[in-house]
């Protein structure tokens, strides 16, 4: 999802018999649901674990802003060029909340950055995918965001306090880039010809880019059962697309517009909908850096923070120096 | 690191009448700028009508390993609630 492949902190599952007192009392809270606070003892590994996709969690927002940002001048009316604006500010707001959470955990903001920028931390592969046209600004709020709600929700339950509360505020946000995705792809969908041709090709291209983010299938996934136990992870990647498909098949019929994939077709016995895998190596050669704008958006990032060095130096130097005089006047 | 802004943490009351509640924290330069971020990170939507910043050294808390001595020994004195005292009905309201 926004957190992908995030590899556990541990060597499989910790056994109860092999805890210390102090680890039997932290997974017997977890086991209650009372949630994990900054100061209270956690075992390393969980500490590790949360830093890794709290940290990545946090740059797939500061990140996904650039595929939105390349619209803002270019949105068609002005009204929705004030909601994309909106919209992207609240990424920016997202990465924030989640940094902060991280820290809680003694990983500094700038530490996380740097990891970013070196290219030792990641993002969410589906940001490593262009935005060409309109269409696809509203199938990215709705698709990507829909997605991501998914995935959120279910983390606002999650053992962490701080990024569990971080979870609840940007769900009710994340909300409003859903709707608004929608709502454009509703109005292109629903507009002349040529514009449901170009809404349809945006579902088209989106589509398995979007069921990736929950990442790899249960049964690739060898790391997530630790997390799964400290609750760092709250639902499988397999059911979370699921769930994902499910709502989301509905809203495409809505539309007007084909699906995207030939085989999805509801399945009573199970009370869902099947569907076809995405192609799993284009994921993990996307994941490896070879996606079509990995190179674009690690440059944009890393401009972005060098060309904001002199701002935030200089900031801080005057903040220090008023700090000076003022003692000095004292 | 050591170029790294301050961390604040910010308070905000959500209305008249009540209280500042703690939202979350940033980073900033000085207060000035920290009350300028908490308005564009925590005010978006109508959540405030006022904000208060501190920068996190200036904080002192409890720790979680206190937690018992300090706040158990209350969980005892159920006489300090209203409800522990029965009053006759014919007293009427109390």
């Amino acid at each position: 999802m926004y957190a992908q492949m995030i590899k556990t902190a541990s060597t499989g599952i910790k056994l109860r018999a092999d805890m210390s007192d102090q680890e039997r009392a932290f997974q017997d809270k977890i086991d209650d649901n009372i949630k994990i606070e900054p100061r209270d003892w956690m075992p390393e590994d969980y500490r590790a674990t949360l830093i890794r996709q709290i940290g990545q969690h946090a740059h797939s927002e500061v990140v996904g802003q650039l595929p939105e940002g390349n619209w803002i001048t270019r949105a068609p009316t002005l009204e929705r060029k004030m909601i994309l604006l909106a919209k992207v500010q609240d990424e920016a707001g997202h990465g924030l909340y989640l940094y902060s959470a991280a820290e809680t955990l003694g990983e500094s903001r700038d530490e996380l950055m740097r990891l970013l920028h070196e290219g030792r931390m990641k993002y969410s592969s589906i940001f490593n995918y262009p935005t060409l046209n309109w269409a696809d600004i509203g199938a990215v709020g709705w698709l990507v965001d829909g997605a991501a709600i998914v995935n959120q929700v279910a983390l606002q339950r999650t053992s962490y306090g701080p990024y569990s509360r971080a979870m609840i505020r940007i769900c009710k946000e994340e909300s409003f880039h859903a709707r608004q995705g929608f709502h454009a792809i509703m109005k292109m969908a629903f507009g002349t010809r040529e514009q449901k041709r170009q809404a349809q090709d945006a579902v088209n291209r989106l589509w398995y880019p979007s069921i990736m983010m929950f990442g790899p299938n249960d049964s690739e996934s060898t790391h997530s059962e630790q997390s799964m136990a400290w609750k760092i992870k709250v639902k499988s990647n397999d059911e979370l697309r699921q769930q994902f498909v499910d709502q989301t098949v509905p809203q495409i019929e809505y539309l007007g517009l084909e699906l995207p994939d030939p085989n999805i077709q509801w399945n009573a016995e199970k009370g869902h909908y099947n569907f076809s895998d995405p192609d799993w190596s284009e994921f993990f050669d996307v994941i490896k850096g070879n996606g079509p704008c990995n190179t674009d958006r690690l440059n944009d990032r890393v401009k972005a923070w060098e060309d904001g060095q002199w701002v935030r130096d200089g900031l801080l130097a005057h903040a220090r120096k008023k700090d000076a005089r003022k003692v000095a006047a004292e | 690191m050591k170029n790294e802004w301050p961390l604040w943490e910010v308070f905000i009351r959500g209305q008249h009448g009540m209280s500042h509640r703690h939202v979350g924290s940033l980073h900033a330069p000085d207060a000035e700028t920290a009350v300028k971020n908490a308005r564009d990170v925590y005010t978006r939507r109508n959540e405030g009508v006022s904000i208060w910043v501190v920068e996190a050294k200036h904080i002192s808390a409890t720790a979680p390993g206190d937690k018992g001595p300090l706040f158990e020994p209350s969980e005892s004195k159920v006489y300090r609630h209203p409800t522990f005292f029965k009053i006759p009905g014919e007293v009427g309201h109390m």
